[in-house]
């Protein structure tokens, strides 16, 4: 059996939540105050996951990055993998928000996309 | 001279949701001054997530979060002059703006919303001992030099101050490849939102050192090292719980502080402890048809609160602009009591009152199973019950209009925490 | 090989360069730093005394009242902001009443004008938030303040104007006699100079004793200051000083030509030529100091603090001239307070000394007057305007606390000497030395130092060497991936 220590992030009180596991199982939850808590421990100790934000270069824009986010989150564990894949990609001005940056980064099946829109440099 | 129904100082979140309440609101003439490139502030080197759960129910990181405003202020073809600075405003609302294209010009306006938000608070006011030298970044220049500017501050890192900006920028410069080695906050409660000691520090292994201090900076050209000191409980190092950390970078998240050199310089009655002008109700200064709101007004830890805010700093400025808000009249005070830092508004005409009023608050410490309370003239007029109370979370309670009215002869409403 | 090698860009070195600047002669400023004024002449009270302090018939009290003397025409020539706001030494004491009185006799013997004393009443008119239980003081309209960088930079670009060459970046670590002319050895190679002038603040008894067996011996005596924002600069509208003790004039309170309010300085003697790092107890001194003089002082609007090393000579005496040993070689040392004071007459003296030795003779074409940077919040609506339409940099904004212009960046960097670094920035602009001390303005000033000097970002320092503000970019193995809807360049 593994105990495994949480803080809670679901409003200021910030409970102290111990989830017991035995393999992938969780055989209890304590100290939490409310469902969502129970809910939140439940998740992040058998499928961590995260957005991740950052920014990407960009070639030509009025702006040296462009800032970005996976779509949805990815699990806590690709949050690296997915930086490398981030740093080691180039954008090319112009960007609208929400265009497809990377697609299935880091094999999670999540796209990045573009926060923010960049414009094109009007002059070199 | 053009003339304005209303003029915006400032595009940040707060000037924006101003602007956009205030033409729906039916101002036809607004105009917001930014000082930078384009509009948005602070939000468009917020590229983390969390912004909008209250105002959209989803998340958004700050860039979304501010095109969301931007797309609205556009549909309502509200000008926006960039690269703007304000210089000066003076009492009969006449406001001095510069940029390059028309160089210094000024506009008159019938109401005028400070939207200027705030600024971040430097080494200096803190009077840490030690060198000067280079690599000593307040968190939020940093979070500008890494998200927008593409640059490395450095590599290895300290930050002073659990602000969020410092949590924030704790997990943006690990994601970027530096080592952040600690985060030490003075007092011995956390400065920032719970989430972000989770996913910004925990997530990463980063400790977070409560009630420590820098009191040393080493290094004559670039930084290289920090000395940490464990702080009693009136904040002074105790002698012999030093520790030195090799570092390049020190990033300080030690409080931000309302921009009001604009506000005082016209005569904007100020609040010693927000740092921000007194507003009543309607979030208008003592200055009539001046309104602020956003982090120029108090320091917010959420921006959804900001755009609630504005929203209604900008109906009531155009309801002043076009003369159908009433003058205000009987000013009630609103007294942060015990256990309360202060409160915005800071005084109420109960007559000009929405019907439903939020006010917004800070706890002076953590409180737990608390009770807060309101008193009008010393009797209980509402209690609630708080589990968690702290200075870092802001606070909300609503006042109802009718009850208020029924209070007859009110003179002053007084929020405390009682502890149970 | 070159006339005159100055060793030293601080106000004296400068200040000897312009007056070397008016003879026909080939003077080179050797520094050791990336830019003038990085030494003691950055980090002191930025007071004009007016010279009652210096012993009686010393070359000290001399120096200091001539050297007052000619602030305001050099202020003027040189377009530098200097004002004489009066000092006001305090007594607090009935039984230290004959020390004060004593300073009155030896500032009337010095030949300073105007001095008075002042009864507890008189002076609290003049100053009304002087602490309670005053016994006495004494009124010196004479004493000023002005602003250290801007004096030293003016200096600094008139001399460059008038033929001076200025080389930074360059430690002299060794001088040799060679028959009639001296060998600097430097990092980057060898100059060879007629005469050297020796003008090296906290290092010049190494330089000294270099070349002469009368060896002298300097102490950093280190003195640390708070800086308080514009709000609290009419705290006080003339420089307070306590009667001065024996290690200097004690800590003092003064408004500072640019409208903030400084307090400082203690006086610690420490070992280390480049220890200008404030410590705990030197900044709770200078508070605890401060309030002793001034009541009220708001000491929550402190926007930075400092310090600074006073070249303290075992004698506390000016060391001007030849050492009988080393002909040719004209110190200038043990310059600390008043030494900003009598950097004009130091000048003067030094160049007056090689004049005469090299026989120069004056040029034809000397340019006496300099302008500063124009400041455009001194401007009237339409003239800056004007100005912003021949020049649109002058109406972005760049620092919001001091309200610097990128106009005004711009010309601190074309300039020679120019600025290379935010703090050179900061000197000539005041950009970053607001409230908000560079937060805002930080990546601007660094923005457009790379475009205007174009180098890389990292190559950007905050104050030269290896201060470097940024450590590259944060993508750096970008490219691999090409993604969006431009085509590329």
């Amino acid at each position: 059996m593994e105990k495994r220590e949480l803080t809670c992030i679901c409003c200021p009180m910030g409970c102290s939540v111990t989830a017991t596991m035995d393999g992938g199982e969780i055989v209890e939850i304590i100290g939490h105050s409310c469902q969502r808590g129970k809910d939140y421990a439940a998740g992040e100790v058998t499928h961590p996951t995260r957005v991740v934000t950052s920014t990407v270069s960009v070639e030509g824009g009025r702006d040296p990055v462009i800032s970005v986010k996976t779509r949805e989150a990815i699990p806590k564990e690709k949050i690296f993998d997915c930086m490398r894949a981030i740093n080691a990609t180039t954008a090319y001005a112009p960007v609208e928000a929400g265009d497809i940056l990377l697609e299935n980064v880091a094999g999670t099946g999540v796209d990045v996309i573009a926060t923010k829109a960049v414009v094109k440099r009007l002059y070199t | 001279m053009r003339e304005y129904d209303i003029v915006i100082v400032g595009g940040g979140p707060a000037g924006l949701a101003a602007a956009v309440s205030a033409k729906k609101a039916g101002a036809e003439r607004v105009l917001i001054l930014e000082r930078d490139q384009e509009a948005g502030g602070i939000l468009n080197q917020c590229i983390h997530n969390g912004f909008g759960l209250h105002t959209f129910r989803e998340e958004l990181t700050g860039p979304e979060y501010a095109m969301r405003f931007l797309s609205m202020a556009k549909e309502l073809r509200i000008p926006c002059e960039t690269d703007t600075m304000v210089m000066g405003i003076d009492r009969d609302k006449v406001v001095t703006a510069m940029n390059r294209r028309q160089g210094m010009f000024r506009v008159r306006a019938r109401a005028i919303i400070l939207a200027m938000g705030c600024r971040e608070r430097a080494r200096g006011a803190l009077n840490i001992p030690g060198y000067r030298p280079a690599g000593i970044f307040s968190a939020g220049t940093a979070q500008r030099l890494v998200n927008r500017e593409g640059y490395m501050p450095g590599r290895e890192v300290v930050i002073l101050g659990s602000g969020d900006i410092g949590l924030i920028m704790a997990r943006r410069m690990t994601l970027e490849g530096a080592r952040v080695h600690v985060v030490a906050e003075r007092l011995p409660y956390c400065g920032g939102l719970q989430r972000n000691v989770v996913q910004c520090l925990y997530d990463y292994g980063i400790p977070l050192r409560l009630s420590h201090t820098v009191v040393d900076i080493r290094g004559r050209e670039r930084l290289e090292g920090v000395t940490l000191s464990r702080v009693d409980e009136w904040g002074r190092p105790v002698p012999g719980m030093e520790e030195d950390y090799a570092c390049d970078t020190l990033l300080l998240s030690v409080g931000l502080i309302p921009e009001n050199e604009l506000s005082r310089s016209m005569g904007v009655e100020m609040d010693p402890v927000t740092s921000g002008p007194v507003v009543n109700e309607s979030l208008e200064t003592n200055i009539p048809g001046v309104f602020a709101c956003g982090n120029v007004l108090h320091v917010h830890d959420l921006v959804d609160y900001v755009s609630e805010e504005a929203t209604r700093a900008g109906e009531n400025a155009a309801g002043f602009a076009s003369g159908v808000l009433p003058g205000a009249e009987n000013m009630v005070p609103l007294i942060a009591g015990r256990g309360v830092r202060y409160c915005v508004p800071g005084r109420i005409d109960v007559k000009r009152m929405a019907q439903e009023l939020p006010v917004r608050f800070r706890a002076d410490r953590i409180y737990r199973e608390a009770l807060l309370t309101v008193r009008c003239d010393g009797r209980l007029f509402l209690r609630k019950k708080k589990r968690i109370m702290k200075p870092g979370e802001m606070e909300e309670i609503f006042l109802r209009r009718e009850e208020l009215c029924a209070q007859s002869g009110l003179r002053g409403i007084t929020i405390a925490v009682e502890e149970e | 090989m070159i006339d005159i090698g100055i060793i030293g860009a601080g106000v004296i070195g400068c200040a000897i360069a312009r007056e070397l600047s008016r003879y026909e002669c080939r003077v080179c400023v050797i520094e050791k730093c990336e830019d003038v004024c990085c030494g003691t002449s950055k980090a002191n009270s930025a007071i004009i005394h007016a010279g009652y302090d210096a012993p009686a018939g010393s070359l000290m009290a001399r120096l200091n009242v001539e050297g007052n003397k000619r602030m305001d025409a050099l202020s003027r020539e040189l377009d530098f902001p200097f004002r004489r706001n009066g000092s006001l030494v305090i007594c607090r004491e009935e039984k230290e009443m004959s020390a004060l009185r004593a300073l009155y006799e030896r500032g009337i013997g010095n030949g300073v004008k105007g001095l008075r004393l002042l009864s507890p009443m008189e002076a609290l008119e003049r100053e009304p938030n002087l602490q309670e239980g005053l016994a006495g003081a004494l009124y010196a309209p004479t004493g000023g303040i002005v602003c250290p960088f801007l004096m030293t930079i003016a200096l600094a670009e008139n001399a460059a104007a008038n033929g001076v060459e200025f080389r930074f970046d360059t430690e002299v670590t060794g001088i040799d006699r060679a028959g009639d002319f001296y060998r600097l050895e430097t990092q980057r190679g060898i100059v060879e100079s007629r005469f050297v002038v020796n003008a090296a603040g906290v290092y010049a008894d190494l330089l000294h004793n270099m070349v002469s067996k009368e060896s002298i011996h300097i102490t950093p005596r280190k003195g640390e200051y708070c800086l308080l924002d514009h709000s609290a600069g009419d705290h006080v509208s003339h420089t307070i000083f306590m009667l001065p003790g024996r290690l200097g004039k004690g800590v003092l309170v003064t408004p500072t030509i640019h409208g903030n309010l400084l307090i400082g300085p203690t006086a610690a003697d420490i070992p280390d030529r480049a220890g200008t790092n404030t410590t705990g107890e030197g900044l709770k001194e200078v508070m605890e100091k401060a309030a002793v003089s001034v009541k009220g002082v708001p000491f929550d609007q402190v926007i930075t603090s400092f310090a600074g090393l006073r070249a303290h000579e075992d004698g506390h005496a000016f060391v001007i001239g030849e050492p009988e040993d080393a002909p040719g070689f004209v110190d200038a040392a043990g310059i600390e307070s008043p030494g900003l004071s009598s950097a004009p007459a130091i000048g003067a003296m030094v160049a007056d000394i090689v004049r005469e030795r090299l026989s120069l003779r004056e040029k034809s074409d000397f340019v006496a007057c300099r302008r500063g940077i124009i400041n455009p919040a001194g401007l009237g609506m339409e003239e800056r305007n004007q100005l912003i339409r021949e020049n649109p940099a002058y109406g972005t904004i760049i620092c919001r606390c001091e309200g610097v212009t990128e106009g005004e960046i711009v010309e601190a960097i074309r300039r020679a000497p120019g600025a290379r670094s935010l703090d050179g920035i900061k000197r000539r602009t005041r950009a970053g030395m607001g409230r908000c001390q560079s937060g805002f303005c930080g990546p601007g000033v660094m923005e457009i130092l790379r475009r205007e000097l174009s180098v890389p970002a990292e190559e950007i320092t905050k104050a030269g060497g290896g201060s470097a503000i940024v450590t590259g970019r944060t993508k750096r193995n970008g490219g691999m991936h090409k993604t969006g809807k431009g085509e590329g360049l």
